[in-house]
């Protein structure tokens, strides 16, 4: 290679001829004998490189030319993933290279990365009411199903029970956790019905279904529906009745206003990071986290990495170092608690630092417009005719909107939106048998009056 | 940089962020709602409402602002030298951060329709077609957030061909290697599998004989990685393939060490049915401090049925989101850390086939002039002393002579090698096989004073150990703070992963005469 790159500073002649020298080789191909012979395999094509950072650009820019996204379209898409605010501070630090760059460290030289995790663990126990908070792991549906593992495993039991409203693509996800019935340590999931008239859990079915086989009752407040379970207290209490772990999903934007599950029995809960100040990245914004009380019998279950606090050697001064690490896969390999590996703690220093441009005042804030703006939503977009909007009563930021009445597809109806310049809510047809017809509409503090006015006269011409 | 440069890491003596700030201060205002009824009755339930407030910090924005940027500050993370072996550390390019912040990334929703960012899934395509390339292997899955997950779903893969094979009860093993990374034989066992590992030999890596008598109709699967954290290859690996194929197992080849042998070994050529490329790694996407990371999950033909969905395809040249018939679901929900994926394809680009040729060369060439050096520091030893052939893209070697002497541990000379700004290098995963080992790996990047300056303060340091050892096992005496007295942290009473927990077991610092606010 005669080019010089600008990604490898020893790729100018010198420096490399200096460590052939000191070698003693004139060729670095007498380096690679360990490779036999017929184990070599060059490229399939030969692929040019790009030296040129300002080629390298253009060619991005090129293949990103005229992508639709939530900016440049008017959007509703939620769906366990949502269209949030990103405060530019959360971009600021997580763009820091000290922070972006560091790959392990040493709790003294990483220090103020390790008191970063310990900040985003403590405010989100604060916001949570636990006192046990892991290091995130890859996304809500992963956090789920460890939560779900981690509860088989504390009862010594092989059944869950989990909502049928759960969205299909998280529920793919723990159905992948709980493994294959054809190998050992396998989680049966079954499911809790709901009731189509209010959007929450039938409890009654609920209650026939808990046994002493149920290792987890698990619930999502709000569901993926959008709506506020406000039997959540009982659920937990049937989970307890017989001897199971209540397994609780909570969106943190939703705790300034509603209850902590801490505060209501939740043994593990769980949810994402997302909207605390994470971009969408098409789908690589996703994070999830896992939280309990502070009792040994769930921490040493934990299959996450968490940081604590603990003294240096100098007095008065606190470093933050690995607790629990022996049961991770790093201390024990097949015999840990699941695995562990690099997860997504970038996105922990940008909820380190969402959580406390908010504070407490802006969580009860952000609460209060979602609740606020949602409702009247409701009522802006049940003016289209044919149109209806369910379970509004109990919305949090998200809306189930039927279609069924009038002549179109929800699919149809997003093509319409999407040629006014509109990104409409998210097809729930073949989600659950109550939702053919219908979609997810998602309203979040960024959205204005007129904002709703626009998709709803868009709906009204549409369904017209 | 030098040992004799004058270094000193930035101490602010940063309180924790619940200890600053002061009531009623705010660092960001939501919007106010557009329908503001604050005299309307409540919309939700009192019985649902929070009944006091989160014990959140109250901060101005400029507070946040410089809390934060006083502990990026006190993060040396690769701001001097990193050698971190078995990580493989890259430059970031600048401009891939710049490219994702862009809302064509950014502020793309998953849910889109993907007819809306054809460019974005064009993107993650090629990057598809550029691994393909560079492995042989016929189709790949970015789903897996990590190394781990990528592993992960290589055993539930296993799990769906045995399945589809009705042989799935019948194989109830994988087998592995004592090299192998934890995540193989945890992810494995957390899918159901018994795991079966192999010990290293005399040749650096286990017999091929000791894997045959290891396997038989209960194999389902061998997981391995070639060379190993050793630097050491594997030459029967191609034998061992073929031996788990004819007890039809499935044969998947973890790529962690992949940036030694780029283009000179393609796992499909290898005969493998799968395997897994670190993006965050060989690819020059930042690690994040432990992610988002991408396992790249690659496989056969056969298998890629099985994959999870959304998996993307171009029919008449759209880009379309698919999913396969007999798919394993999800790992993960969506497609994966698609700004990752942009990173890593840019990355891919600016180096073409002559600059991964040339990072290859770069990186072993580098590995075996810092192992020469690095063997003439008295007390040092190489892994496995005897073997003659040279190591790949890094080397283990042990300090334990210094350990019997002085009792310094590989841990001490860690800590104190950051007092002259040298970031951790790596130990070993689990199990040690040598005595207090070490494994540096210099990687394309680094130049050649910079590994000459590591191997001078590594040999300082060592010669600190003899003539000084306190002042080593004291270390770090120029970091953000002292060593950390590790006793309290699997002791219930004192661990504390929250401030809440922190303060209920210890009391407040300015309780205990320590920083305050």
């Amino acid at each position: 290679m005669n080019q010089v790159h600008p990604y490898m500073a020893n790729s100018a002649a010198g420096s490399r001829a200096a460590m052939m020298s000191a070698l003693g080789i004139d060729d670095v191909e007498s380096l690679f004998d360990q490779i036999p012979a017929d184990h070599r395999a060059g490229v399939t094509t030969d692929v040019p490189g790009i030296v040129s950072e300002a080629a390298l650009r253009r060619e991005l820019d090129r293949r990103l030319r005229g992508t639709v996204s939530t900016q440049t379209h008017l959007s509703f898409l939620g769906g366990g993933y949502w269209n949030h605010y990103v405060p530019s501070l959360c971009d600021e630090v997580a763009a820091r290279p000290e922070i972006a760059t560091s790959v392990w460290g040493t709790p003294s030289s990483d220090h103020g990365r390790n008191q970063i995790w310990f900040e985003f663990s403590s405010q989100l126990g604060a916001l949570l009411d636990t006192e046990f908070v892991g290091l995130p792991v890859y996304s809500w549906g992963c956090a789920t199903g460890h939560a779900l593992r981690m509860a088989a495993r504390l009862t010594d039991r092989d059944v869950v029970l989990v909502p049928d409203t759960v969205d299909p693509e998280r529920r793919r996800v723990i159905d992948t956790y709980c493994g294959s019935p054809d190998l050992p340590g396998s989680i049966t999931v079954r499911e809790i019905p709901v009731d189509p008239a209010t959007g929450t859990l039938d409890l009654e079915a609920l209650r026939g279904l808990v046994d002493d086989r149920v290792a987890a009752v698990y619930v999502e407040t709000p569901n993926a529906w959008g709506v506020v379970e406000h039997e959540v207290q009982a659920a937990v209490e049937l989970a307890h009745s017989v001897g199971a772990e209540a397994v609780v999903s909570v969106d943190p934007t939703s705790l300034g206003v509603l209850r902590p599950p801490g505060s209501f029995g939740a043994d593990i809960v769980v949810g994402s990071i997302q909207p605390l100040g994470i971009p969408l990245n098409a789908g690589g914004g996703v994070g999830g986290f896992i939280a309990t009380r502070d009792d040994e019998r769930y921490a040493r279950q934990f299959p996450t990495l968490q940081v604590s606090a603990a003294p240096t050697t100098r007095p008065g001064e606190l470093a933050f170092g690995m607790t629990l690490f022996e049961q991770s896969s790093y201390g024990s390999r097949e015999l840990a608690k699941d695995w562990t590996g690099n997860s997504v703690y970038l996105w922990a220093v940008r909820a380190a630092v969402y959580m406390t441009l908010l504070g407490p005042q802006g969580f009860a804030d952000l609460g209060t417009t979602l609740v606020r703006n949602v409702r009247a939503a409701a009522a802006l977009i049940a003016e289209v005719p044919g149109v209806t909007v369910r379970h509004a009563d109990r919305a949090f930021k998200e809306l189930v909107v039927d279609f069924t009445a009038t002549s179109l597809t929800v699919a149809e109806i997003d093509a319409a939106l999407l040629a006014r310049g509109i990104l409409g809510g998210h097809d729930l047809t073949g989600s659950h048998a109550a939702l053919d017809g219908c979609a997810l509409y998602c309203i979040t503090e960024i959205h204005t009056e007129d904002d709703v006015r626009e998709l709803v006269d868009a709906l009204k011409e549409i369904c017209a | 940089m030098s040992v004799t440069r004058r270094y000193h890491a930035p101490v602010w003596d940063e309180p924790v962020v619940l200890e600053l700030g002061a009531p009623g201060r705010r660092g960001f205002v939501p919007p106010a709602p557009w329908s503001d009824d604050a005299d309307d009755a409540p919309l939700l339930p009192e019985s649902l409402l929070r009944t006091a407030p989160p014990e959140l910090p109250e901060l101005a924005e400029y507070e946040a602002r410089r809390h934060y940027l006083h502990l990026a500050q006190e993060t040396l993370g690769m701001m001097g030298i990193s050698l971190f072996g078995t990580c493989t550390m890259k430059h970031n390019p600048s401009v891939n951060e710049a490219v994702v912040a862009r809302p064509e990334v950014a502020a793309v929703h998953p849910r889109q329709d993907p007819s809306t960012y054809q460019g974005l899934l064009g993107i993650v395509h090629a990057l598809g077609e550029g691994l393909k390339n560079l492995s042989g292997m016929d189709a790949f899955s970015f789903q897996p957030g990590g190394g781990a997950d990528a592993a992960f779903l290589h055993v539930c893969v296993t799990r769906a061909y045995h399945a589809s094979r009705g042989e799935l009860a019948q194989r109830r093993q994988i087998v592995t290697t004592a090299q192998a990374h934890p995540c193989n034989p945890a992810t494995a066992a957390a899918a159901g599998f018994e795991v079966v590992t192999l010990p290293v030999e005399e040749d650096g890596y286990p017999s091929l004989e000791a894997l045959k008598a290891a396997i038989g109709p209960q194999t389902a699967a061998l997981m391995v990685n070639n060379p190993d954290d050793m630097g050491i290859y594997n030459p029967h690996v191609k034998e061992w393939v073929e031996a788990v194929h004819e007890v039809g197992g499935l044969c998947f080849y973890d790529h962690a060490n992949f940036n030694g042998v780029m283009t000179r070994v393609q796992a499909a050529a290898l005969g493998f049915d799968a395997c897994m490329f670190m993006l965050h790694k060989t690819f020059g996407v930042p690690k994040g401090g432990g992610g988002p990371a991408v396992g790249a999950y690659g496989c056969s033909a056969e298998l890629a049925r099985f994959l999870p969905g959304p998996v993307i395809a171009e029919v008449d040249g759209a880009f379309v989101l698919e999913e396969p018939e007999q798919g394993v679901g999800r790992v993960r929900e969506y497609l994966g850390n698609v700004h990752q994926l942009v990173k890593a394809y840019s990355w891919l680009r600016a180096m073409g086939t002559d600059g991964l040729r040339e990072a290859a060369d770069l990186s072993v060439l580098a590995n075996n002039y810092m192992e020469q050096r690095i063997l003439r520091v008295p007390g040092v030893t190489r892994s496995l002393p005897g073997l003659g052939d040279p190591r790949l893209e890094m080397t283990r070697f042990s300090m334990a002579e210094i350990t019997a002497e002085t009792g310094v541990t590989a841990v001490d000379v860690q800590n104190r090698m950051s007092d002259f700004g040298i970031d951790a290098m790596w130990l070993s995963h689990e199990p040690w096989i040598v005595p207090e080992p070490f494994t540096p790996e210099a990687g394309e990047m680094w130049s050649k004073e910079d590994i000459d300056t590591w191997i001078d303060v590594l040999a300082h340091v060592l010669d600190e150990a003899r003539t000084d050892p306190e002042l080593v096992r004291t270390a770090p005496h120029r970091q953000v703070v002292a060593k950390i007295d590790p006793s309290g942290l699997d002791d219930p009473d004192r661990w504390a992963t929250t401030w809440r927990a922190y303060v209920r077991k210890h009391g407040t610092r300015a309780a205990r005469g320590g920083v305050t606010a």
